[in-house]
């Protein structure tokens, strides 16, 4: 079995052609970094803002509730069926918008979620000291609320990244693109060994993009040398601590 | 049908409601003409969402209570659920698939293994914020360790794992429709379906069903934290 799984894996022949792994592999990541980058230009400025006014909390954390309720499969398949229906759409492959529209949808509720509860969870009397000091509103959310809440905002692009990746895995499932179509082909012709090396290399490709996201969160935090010496207890589960220690939703 | 008339074709083209000719989204005579598919769906469904919220519960509150009192255990066990839940469902039931094969076992450890990791934190963050004096008072006045941990710590922490129940019980019901690669995805059977003969009714009908009984099951779960802890009632 896992011999099948190697030898199939390393046969060339099964990662070049327009349906090899190499072309879904390339379908895959460019869905998940086009949804990505789509839901944050979206979902972020809008979550920011509300944060900083301290409006609209019960929407910006009730998206996420919704996101988890709603199946990413029933989604994906009322988009392929809809008006912009299954057909190509450049290099993002068959049913591609339907996909890229799915997996944009399910990246905005971390996304906005932990914008919005980052800056909101700013201390209050850090915020009023920077306004005691003259700071104007720019100023104080650009210089001390985004800041400080970094670390939850990068969280949740983060967990948007992870979910993404298996939003688009499932799109094949709706006969779409990407690397879940390894896993689809080798349940359709009975192919045990091409159904587990598909699901290998979506679970190294998510742990590999989860490694990477931490690295960038670490080094994308500005008040990373003040973080190392924070203590690692968790008193109470406050809101913050509740959207820091989130594993988010999963597809 | 022993009459294969030309007339009686016609005949019963005519039953046919308009809306499956059309395939619209919405259409009332799928409800009651599937009826028996869309319960028996219904039924595996939310067997399969309870059973692996519950497997995974079992499996997390001996492991939380392991790992509050020890750093090494907590941050094997939280890092290890961390990389199981970072495995997208579509994959992890694939990879149980040599095991376990075409069977509802390859589902339900699937996601008994994604509740675990939400109900573990859930169930630390819950203990921890259990204050210390209340502890110390329950220990001055005698409690043993287990009586402490039934009587004060667990109540005390229940919202959080309620809420952690809340959090695992809805996301299980929507990744249960991928059990459908397996053939036991309750609905997502239903949807799978659709993808190949595109009927559309049958799409949204198990959309909508999978969503009500995610809101269902949150709702009992709601009502069960209200009955379980009556003083927090008073105490707003």
């Amino acid at each position: 079995m896992l011999a099948d799984v190697f030898s199939y894996l390393t046969d060339g022949g099964n990662w070049s052609g327009p349906n090899g792994i190499g072309a879904l592999l390339v379908q895959q990541l460019l869905l998940t970094a086009t949804a990505l980058v789509v839901a944050v230009l979206l979902g972020l400025p809008a979550a920011l803002y509300l944060g900083h006014r301290h409006r609209g909390g019960v929407v910006a954390v009730n998206v996420s509730n919704v996101g988890r309720a709603v199946p990413v499969f029933a989604v994906l398949l009322v988009l392929a069926l809809g008006p912009i229906g299954s057909d190509h759409f450049g290099p993002y492959g068959r049913a591609g918008l339907a996909t890229l529209i799915a997996l944009i949808l399910f990246a905005l509720p971390p996304i906005i979620t932990n914008a919005f509860v980052g800056v909101v969870e700013v201390d209050r009397g850090v915020v009023e000291a920077a306004r005691g000091m003259g700071m104007s509103e720019r100023k104080v959310f650009s210089s001390v609320e985004l800041p400080l809440a970094m670390p939850v905002v990068l969280t949740g692009i983060r967990l948007a990244l992870v979910q993404v990746w298996a939003t688009a895995t499932i799109a094949a499932l709706v006969a779409g693109p990407g690397l879940g179509r390894v896993i689809t082909r080798g349940f359709a012709n009975h192919r045990t060994y091409e159904v587990v090396a598909g699901a290998l290399l979506v679970a190294v490709g998510a742990l590999l993009l989860e490694g990477l996201a931490v690295l960038g969160e670490r080094y994308g935090d500005p008040m990373r040398r003040a973080h190392r010496h924070r203590t690692s207890v968790v008193p109470v589960a406050d809101a913050a601590e509740l959207a820091e220690h989130d594993v988010g939703g999963r597809g | 049908m022993a009459d294969g008339s030309v007339d009686a074709v016609i005949a019963r083209a005519d039953d046919v409601p308009q809306c499956y000719v059309d395939n619209d989204w919405f259409c009332a005579p799928y409800w009651s003409d599937y009826r028996p598919e869309l319960v028996d769906a219904t039924v595996e469904h939310l067997w399969i969402t309870v059973v692996s919220v519950l497997v995974g519960f079992v499996i997390a509150v001996p492991l939380a209570l392991l790992a509050r009192r020890n750093p090494a255990i907590e941050s094997i066990v939280v890092g290890g659920t961390t990389i199981l839940y970072t495995i997208p469902s579509l994959a992890l039931f694939s990879l149980f698939l040599p095991f376990t094969g075409l069977s509802p076992t390859t589902v339900i450890i699937g996601l008994a293994l994604y509740s675990l990791t939400i109900l573990v934190r859930n169930l630390l963050a819950g203990l921890r914020g259990v204050p210390e004096e209340v502890v110390e008072a329950a220990r001055g006045v005698g409690y043993s360790d287990s009586r402490l941990l039934l009587k004060v710590e667990l109540p005390l922490a229940l919202p959080v794992i309620m809420a952690g129940l809340r959090v695992a019980t809805v996301s299980t019901v929507a990744l249960a429709t991928i059990g459908s690669i397996v053939s036991y995805g309750g609905l997502g059977n239903l949807l799978l379906l659709a993808v190949g003969n595109q009927f559309r009714a049958q799409i949204l009908a198990a959309s909508v069903l999978c969503v009500i009984l995610a809101v269902a099951l949150d709702l009992v779960l709601v009502l069960t934290e209200r009955l379980l802890t009556p003083w927090t009632r008073h105490a707003r």
